[in-house]
């Protein structure tokens, strides 16, 4: 199985049902996402001004995104004149074919990568192993998502669904280690052995971008590993591909996401590698480097006035942490490259609200509202997600729902029907109850039954009961 | 002060001792209460759903009903947040600026009971008397869109008879959602297990919250699970008094009478 990919094979509600049966992965992300939760809160009361640097990290990527076109023109006129190549990629498909290009042309029979989100997103391993082409992905958790055979779970951690014996298994099997532990650092040292000949033999890299400044033409990576500063200085060839929103017009502009990015992603006051690079220097690092400029449906996201914010994104993953709906159901049910609350407003985005499966993706949440806390560039994800279940549902074809809702706003529209509705509820709910509480349900409201009592209406509504004796006393 | 009732239409329609608590309290602070009869739905559920076409003339309603109301109050912080935080998107999503005018000024006179309380009219001690085990779950709309902070808790520690329990990781959401309960069941029934799960270990008899949507979430697991814990919306334990004889079933509320007669 390939990483990758924003298209869900199916809709969230029946990837979640398979995926809360999986015992193993609930407890390892319940672990996991309980962990980081309570670091990040400490890392983030570190700072007393932390409300101001993420309101100023929000402003400066909307001041960047208001002028993107612009801001790519001068990145692109900076990059080359710094000696890199630029490439422009309306879509995946167009993104995976100039890398693979690139890859060819060099006779790379092998790269390795730095962890990519917009490579996993345009899925670039797969088009790479079609012409014959092994990516050796070099961060911990993707290396151990690559050897099994699955996909990412999350966007910072993308093994965040496995635990310590589970990958020393995978290691003992896929890489014919020696391990006599399950200890952190006895896995790390047998992915370093097996990684430290791949970073000296192989010539060409890709990686992604964290950040680019139109300005300079510089890119910027940060990372944890030390896997990425390999990948980005010792190879002959680099080949980054970047979203088209990473841009930020000035130098200057970047400092606040150096607090932001580290504190909300690994809780972290800084991160251990922060690599810029600006085009090519001789007899410095890659000699051969290219931009990979990609839309994917991000022009179409930017157009729309409400669901642009999303674009802010810096990947940090903090509202994947936080999530009650992700901490639960897990990375995969959402089907996507970019899973958890983020990704319920960006993967349905990235297809233009034309893909049934990933249209499911905004309900999947209870709006409670815990992402947008978390958010360092402040995106208002309940309220994009409840923006987007508006453009989408007048599109579906009239279900018993629509039907429900309709009739029921018909209802509410007039108190008389209103008060007359619950009376003739009271009438027909007589079958259903017992001792005071309805405990099955037929068609949709059987969701809520299969695991919950319901109360019954009560003999009286509160404006019988007002008119009675409530206005007296 | 003249308040009007925004008693919101889950309460209307299931609750309605919830509502006749907010009555009687406000009432016993020595406030005029009102009750439109002209109101219905605020249209959250509509709007939130994705039917927002259909949820625009519910907004406008509500408009109309409440236009000449001094100060609002509803038992319910979601709704109110509803009001406050999503009636100037729709209007701006609808292109609508003269709605959006009147929802912006509407906004700020509505509050939810405990921040009305405690805020606006500088009350912790309601006079209340409760004898029971009581954990509080500070609902999400109440808590990360109205901020009401420990409003409800101040209140709580006040009543007296009442021992106040902490519930642990109070924070996290109990599933409810809304329409996410019924279109997500799965997803959210592994949330209200753990809500349940951490109720049930405070030893609690009952779950308080200032939301009977999500107590209906809590209190229907609880029930489900023959557990012998129950909920009370916040209202009825602030209205509950040492002369009413607090302790007996009906000031208890009415799903924890289901609940114990299925016991």
């Amino acid at each position: 199985m390939s990483a990758g990919g924003i298209r869900p094979p199916r809709p969230f509600p029946d990837a979640a049902r398979e995926t809360l049966q999986d015992t193993q992965m609930r407890r390892n992300l319940k672990h996991a996402t309980t962990t980081i939760r309570e670091k990040r809160l400490r890392a983030v009361a570190e700072l007393p001004d932390w409300e101001e640097i993420r309101t100023r990290g929000a402003a400066l990527k909307d001041v960047a995104l208001a002028d993107l076109a612009e801001h790519l023109l001068m990145l692109e006129a900076s990059v080359k004149r710094r000696g890199g190549q630029v490439h422009w990629a309306r879509d995946g498909k167009e993104a995976r074919r100039i890398v693979a290009d690139l890859a060819a042309a060099h006779g790379a029979k092998e790269i390795i990568k730095v962890k990519s989100i917009s490579s996993d997103e345009i899925e670039l391993n797969a088009e790479l192993e079609a012409r014959g082409i092994h990516a050796v992905e070099t961060d911990l958790a993707e290396l151990i998502v690559q050897l099994a055979g699955d996909t990412p779970s999350h966007i910072l951690v993308p093994a965040i669904h496995k635990n310590r014996a589970e990958i020393r298994e995978l290691f003992r099997r896929e890489l014919g280690a020696d391990l006599p532990t399950d200890e952190p650092k006895v896995l790390a040292e047998a992915a370093r052995l097996y990684l430290r000949e791949k970073f000296l033999t192989t010539k060409v890299a890709v990686s992604g971008a964290n950040f680019a400044i139109a300005a300079t033409g510089t890119v910027c990576i940060v990372e944890s590993e030390g896997n990425g500063r390999m990948c980005l200085t010792l190879p002959d060839v680099l080949i980054s591909v970047m979203g088209i929103e990473k841009v930020l017009p000035e130098w200057a502009d970047i400092a606040p996401f150096m607090q932001l990015l580290p504190r909300s992603s690994t809780a972290e006051r800084m991160n251990p590698y922060t690599s810029f690079w600006s085009g090519v220097t001789p007899g410095d690092g890659p000699q051969e480097f290219h931009l990979v400029l990609l839309d994917n449906g991000r022009t179409d996201v930017l157009a729309d006035k409400v669901g642009r914010e999303t674009l802010r994104c810096i990947r940090c993953s903090a509202c994947l942490n936080v999530c009650p709906v992700y901490e639960r159901a897990g990375g995969h049910a959402y089907g996507s490259v970019y899973p958890g609350p983020i990704g319920a407003i960006l993967t349905p985005q990235l297809l233009q609200l034309e893909d049934d499966n990933a249209n499911s993706l905004p309900w999947a949440s209870s709006l409670c509202g815990a992402c947008y806390d978390a958010c360092p560039v402040k995106i208002n994800i309940p309220e994009i997600l409840i923006y987007l279940r508006g453009q989408i549902t007048p599109h579906k074809t009239p279900n018993a729902e629509s039907i429900a809702m309709k009739t029921a706003a018909w209802i509410f529209n007039e108190p008389f029907r209103f008060e007359g509705a619950l009376k003739l509820a009271r009438i027909g709910q007589g079958p259903l109850v017992q001792h005071g509480a309805i405990h099955a349900l037929p068609g949709l409201l059987g969701g809520w039954t299969s695991s919950r009592n319901l109360p019954a209406f009560p003999a009286k509504s509160f404006r019988e009961l007002w008119r009675e004796e409530g206005q007296h006393g | 002060m003249n308040i009007d009732l925004f008693i919101t239409c889950l309460n209307d329609a299931l609750f309605p001792q919830t509502g006749l608590a907010t009555a009687r309290l406000l009432r016993r602070l020595g406030h005029t209460v009102h009750f439109n009869e002209a109101q219905t739905c605020c249209g959250q559920m509509h709007f939130n759903t994705g039917y927002q076409k259909e949820a625009l003339p519910l907004i406008r309603k509500f408009v109309n009903d409440f236009r000449d109301s001094e100060v609002i109050v509803a038992p319910s912080g979601s709704c109110v947040a509803f009001v406050r935080d999503l009636y100037p998107r729709a209007a701006e999503w609808a292109g609508d600026d003269g709605l959006l005018q009147e929802v912006t000024e509407l906004g700020k006179r509505t509050y939810e009971l405990s921040e009305f309380l405690v805020r606006v009219l500088g009350v912790e001690d309601v006079g209340a008397y409760y004898p029971h085990r009581v954990t509080y779950h500070p609902t999400c709309h109440a808590a990360r869109l109205l901020r009401v902070g420990d409003a409800p808790l101040k209140l709580l520690r006040k009543v007296r008879g009442l021992t106040l329990i902490e519930l642990p990781a109070s924070d996290q959401c109990c599933g409810f959602g809304g329409t996410f309960s019924v279109k997500n069941p799965e997803t959210s029934t592994a949330m209200l297990a753990d809500k349940v799960q951490n109720v049930l270990g405070t030893g609690a008899e009952l779950c308080t919250a200032g939301d009977n949507s999500c107590l209906m979430h809590i209190g229907g697991g609880l029930s489900r699970l023959q557990s012998g814990a129950g909920v009370v919306h916040l209202a009825e334990i602030l209205a509950s008094t040492e002369s009413m004889g607090a302790g007996n079933s009906e000031t208890i509320g009415a799903m924890q009478v289901s609940a114990e007669a299925l016991l």
